[in-house]
């Protein structure tokens, strides 16, 4: 490990119970932004409803993202908002991106699963589940041979703990040494199916072991618990032992917007819903004396105003271009794909 | 006859096969408790319960490979791929299994399954749920095509999916699921692989299948206002495929317009514009003119999205200069 590595660990272990604040502080912006996500469906004015939300997984993200440093990358799944949102993005250009829209971080042709953002070594959300794990192992390559310490996280759900892509590049990563972390936000469902209905094998972090990761499981509800595990496990992937966190959270609402959750009962909801990181975090403020309801208050409402503002931003923002469609199918300076009717203009003006 | 959804349609082509023949199971990813990610297979949980209608991980390599090796020890099961746009994942299994294994294995057995899937814009689902991928299947040999436009294919050619010896990849649009026709469920089941001419006019066929055969034939009766007659060829299915009905009215009108929602390089319209130019090329006025989905993905943009693929508007404006070039020329 390098000398640079060791300090921040020893910077970070000093601080980190000083530190729930600005961890609340995120965990309500992710929490804010997606109620607003909701917000911008219910007007009609996202783009589509496979919006998926990840109101309950605060800590998860911001957990582990505020452990990241410029020059890590990381990918998510489909319900990647809050990570995204704790890593930095800025919450304008992502509301933009959902709505369509060209202000967006990927100029409205990605959308909500799709969003990335390279600045932040965001390689990109995903609609295939697991489809962005094995790219942390490239890019855990990749940061390897240029032997600054920066790590790659894969971030997805339970439901892929059961696609095989998972394991073929766990053991990869594992293989050579790859400073990658694989990091599942469980919360317990995937669409309507429990996870108890996808696999028998319950200790997720035992998979992780399988293959030689370093691997734990740690509940989702105390952001300075899950901060700690992912110290644990970030600081060792730096070192070049790869890791696996499984993160034990609870889906608050429906898979997607259009989904009630017939599948699962109301006493299950609330039970669920009980574990809210955010609550917790704002309790245990309190509790420590580090901050006052009041004070507490004034910062919600602040983010709720930074948040109120992305719809209209989206709102406001336009529609890309219909030329833009061409664009970047390749490189800029390639040429780009003939559009159909200009093929057809040709073959009706012919003699 | 009665009034039903494509989506009821289906689900009900899966109650009667299932009820019909106790080989019959339903396998893939939430297609029993929820009912499946579109609705068809609502309520056939209840029905029929766990044993028949097998949820699964989401492990789609798994799931077909498990249908294979089902179809080949007796069982006749409906695969179901949540959306067409995950088949890349599947397609060692689909492909170099399912597809082969007749002939391989010198015909000692064949892979009587189906796979149920969905494509197609119209969501705003972006460029990994919004896919019309029908050309991956038509370029492998060993495997059925079915893509029905309306309810009564959906109901009828489902059921005859079910009774073939050979695996079948039945193809829905996302966007017609609730389409509500007529529809005759104990009318003969049509022929199999046999195209549908939805209507017949002397100055242009259109041949087409899917979604895009309601774009077509929305855009025949506005060319009809002005005096055009457009024949619309419905192929719903793709493999086999029924040359003979499209030769027959290409021989007879002699000019040719190919609309498919798939992009348009190497495409189904591309195998069908080059079958018509090889063989009824003496009875062609004009090349054959293909519509088809843009060379490029499928954004989540809701004005981009809606442009990448064929219109109906587009389908009226390109035919109705076809005729009139025709007609100065
Ligand atoms: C390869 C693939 N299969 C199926 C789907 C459909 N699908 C989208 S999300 C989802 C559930 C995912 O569950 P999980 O991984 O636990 O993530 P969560 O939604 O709970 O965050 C499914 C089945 C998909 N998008 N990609
Ligand atoms: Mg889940």
């Amino acid at each position: 490990m390098t000398a640079p590595i060791e300090t921040a660990v020893a910077d970070r272990a000093a601080r980190s119970n000083t530190e729930l604040l600005p961890l609340y502080r995120q965990m309500r912006r992710v929490r804010t932004f997606e109620e607003r996500v909701g917000e911008l469906f219910v007007r009609g004015q996202s783009a589509g409803s496979m919006l998926h939300l990840s109101i309950g997984e605060e800590a998860a993200a911001v957990g582990v993202a505020s452990l990241m440093q410029e020059g890590d990358t990381f990918t998510t799944h489909h319900r990647g908002h809050g990570i995204f949102l704790a890593r930095g993005a800025d919450p304008k250009r992502m509301m933009a991106e959902i709505g369509g829209k060209e202000e967006g971080y990927c100029r409205g042709k990605g959308g909500s699963m799709h969003i990335a953002d390279m600045g932040l070594g965001h390689l990109g959300a995903n609609a295939i589940v697991g489809g962005g794990i094995p790219a942390v192992v490239g890019a855990g390559l990749a940061s390897k041979r240029a032997g600054k310490g920066a790590i790659s996280v894969a971030f997805f759900g339970d439901g892929a703990m059961q696609q095989g892509i998972l394991y073929e590049s766990m053991n990869m990563a594992a293989l050579w040494d790859l400073p990658v972390v694989f990091v599942c936000i469980n919360n317990q469902y995937g669409m309507g199916t429990r996870i108890e209905q996808a696999t028998k094998g319950r200790a997720l972090h035992e998979r992780g072991l399988a293959f030689g990761l370093n691997a734990e499981t740690v509940d989702g509800l105390d952001v300075r618990e899950v901060r700690a595990a992912a110290t644990r496990v970030i600081d060792a992937a730096r070192g070049g032992t790869p890791g696996f966190l499984a993160i034990e959270c609870y889906r608050f609402y429906g898979h997607a917007r259009m989904d009630k959750s017939p599948y699962r009962s109301a006493e299950d909801e609330e039970q669920g819903r009980a574990k809210d990181p955010v609550q917790f975090a704002r309790a245990a403020l309190i509790e420590m004396g580090e901050a006052d309801s009041t004070h507490l208050d004034a910062l919600d409402q602040e983010i709720a105003a930074e948040m109120d503002a992305t719809i209209d931003f989206t709102i406001a923002a336009s529609e890309p271009p219909l030329n833009s469609m061409f664009r970047d199918v390749y490189a800029p300076g390639e040429p780009e794909p003939e559009a159909v009717a200009a093929r057809i203009d040709r073959i009706l003006a012919r003699e | 006859m009665v009034q039903m959804t494509y989506r009821d349609a289906l689900k009900q082509a899966l109650r009667d096969a299932m009820t019909e023949d106790d080989s019959v199971v339903v396998i893939g990813e939430e297609v029993g408790r929820y009912g499946g990610a579109y609705g068809v297979t609502k309520g056939l949980y209840e029905e029929f319960g766990a044993a028949r209608m097998i949820d699964t991980p989401i492990s789609e390599p798994a799931i077909i490979g498990a249908a294979v090796g089902a179809a080949m020890s007796g069982l006749r099961p409906v695969a179901e791929l949540m959306y067409v746009d995950f088949i890349g994942m599947t397609m060692d299994q689909l492909g170099n299994q399912a597809a082969k294994i007749r002939y391989m294995f010198g015909g000692q057995i064949g892979v009587p399954m189906v796979l149920r899937t969905q494509g197609g814009t119209g969501r705003s689902a972006g460029a990994q749920h919004s896919q019309s991928l029908e050309a991956y299947v038509l370029h492998t040999p060993g495997l059925r095509l079915v893509m029905p436009a309306t309810v009564s294919d959906a109901y009828h050619l489902l059921r005859q999916s079910l009774r073939q010896p050979d695996p079948v990849v039945f193809i829905e649009h996302k966007a017609l699921y609730t389409l509500k026709e007529e529809v005759d469920l104990s009318a003969p089941p049509p022929a199999w692989g046999k195209a549908a001419v939805r209507r017949t006019g002397d100055d242009l066929v259109i041949v087409t299948y899917s979604r895009q055969v309601h774009h077509a034939l929305k855009a025949a009766e506005e060319l009809s206002k002005q005096g055009l007659e457009a024949t619309v060829i419905d192929l719903r299915c793709l493999n086999p495929l029924d040359f003979d009905t499209v030769r027959q009215h290409v021989e007879r009108v002699g000019r040719v317009m190919v609309v498919s929602e798939g992009v348009m390089t190497a495409g189904v319209g591309a195998e069908l514009s080059a079958r018509i130019h090889e063989e009824c090329f003496d009875f062609l006025a004009e090349p054959v003119i293909r519509l088809c989905g843009e060379d490029i993905p499928i954004s989540v943009s809701v004005d981009l999205e809606a442009n990448s693929v064929p219109t109906s508007q587009a389908v009226q404006q390109v035919a109705a200069r076809l005729l009139a070039e025709r007609s100065a020329a």
